[in-house]
């Protein structure tokens, strides 16, 4: 990572929590959990209560619809980490109800149901332009979403368009598959906090 | 359905009024994106707009310019926070536009 603070700069019992988790997985620490932990007051724990909040909490949208979103929005600001892991994850949580498209692409939106796609386009929109419209959010609903499954999609985008910008900036090392499906079987049956 | 809005609220409070190496007046103005001059400001903007493309160069620039590391931790933090925000406002602004003319059942709400 760029920032030397983020790989070693934690407290003792931090660094004993990142070998046991070494050992028990036989996976690397991965960079967002090295993140959360820093200075865990200022950021990881607020922001982890979002998040968890966005990924976990009650909504008619699934884990996998959601974590499925998160990928989406990951890749639209074009972030290898966030896109790999959440892809990861949401592939787990759907099963072999729905396979997660591999890039994203809108002729693999299209195989969506609705009005999971819809609600895809609009948050691509969110991500990328900051400028929507209420014809913009017409599209949504009449594709079939209530207001709520729209603000609760908002939420993840909102979460995923904070956690992409710091995996870019601060530079985190994308792992391999085996490292992802560790991650994901663990936010899985953990969540976020 | 899930509600954030409590939980945004309180990272939103310890960002830019809790303790921290960058001054309240520093993590503010990464928060809105305005008022950082030189490579701080340029790191920020890049932040904001095209983090995908944010080098080493970049964060070793706003080092030169005097931020040491745990300044340039919360300052990037307060930009992606402050950018996402504005981004779900816009969002939910257009939503509030497009509910006030339809005829949507109570239960669709």
């Amino acid at each position: 990572m760029r920032l030397q603070i983020l790989d070693n700069g934690h407290g003792f019992g931090t660094k004993a929590l990142f070998g046991i988790i070494q050992v028990m997985s036989r996976q690397p620490v991965l960079d967002v959990v090295k993140l959360v932990r820093y200075r865990p007051d200022f950021y990881g724990k607020p922001m982890s209560n979002v998040t968890h909040e966005a990924m976990r909490g009650p909504s008619s949208w699934s884990v996998g619809d959601r974590e499925l979103m998160a990928a989406f929005v990951a890749a639209t600001n074009q972030c290898e980490f966030c896109t790999k892991a959440h892809t990861a994850v949401a592939q787990h949580a759907y099963g072999e109800s729905l396979s997660v498209p591999s890039s994203f692409s809108d002729a693999e939106l299209a195989n969506l149901p609705q009005p999971l796609r819809a609600t895809l386009l609009m948050l691509r929109k969110v991500t990328q332009q900051q400028a929507l419209n209420a014809d913009d959010m017409r599209e949504v609903l009449a594709a079939g979403a209530s207001r709520q499954q729209i603000e609760d999609a908002l939420a993840v985008c909102f979460s995923f368009n904070v956690i992409t910008r710091l995996a870019d900036c601060f530079g985190f090392a994308v792992p391999g598959p085996k490292a992802f499906a560790a991650g994901a079987k663990y936010l899985i049956s953990r969540g976020y906090t | 359905m899930s509600n954030i809005k409590e939980g945004q609220r309180e990272l939103v409070k310890r960002l830019l009024e809790g303790e921290g190496y960058a001054s309240p007046a520093q993590r503010l103005a990464a928060f809105n994106n305005s008022g950082l001059d030189d490579a701080v400001g340029q790191l920020v903007t890049k932040i904001v707009n095209r983090s995908f493309a944010i080098t080493d160069d970049d964060v070793i620039a706003a080092k030169k310019a005097g931020l040491d590391e745990d300044r340039i931790f919360e300052m990037a933090v307060c930009a992606a926070v402050g950018q996402a925000t504005r981004q779900q406002e816009s969002a939910l602004a257009a939503l509030d536009a497009a509910m006030e003319d339809q005829h949507a059942s109570p239960d669709s709400r």
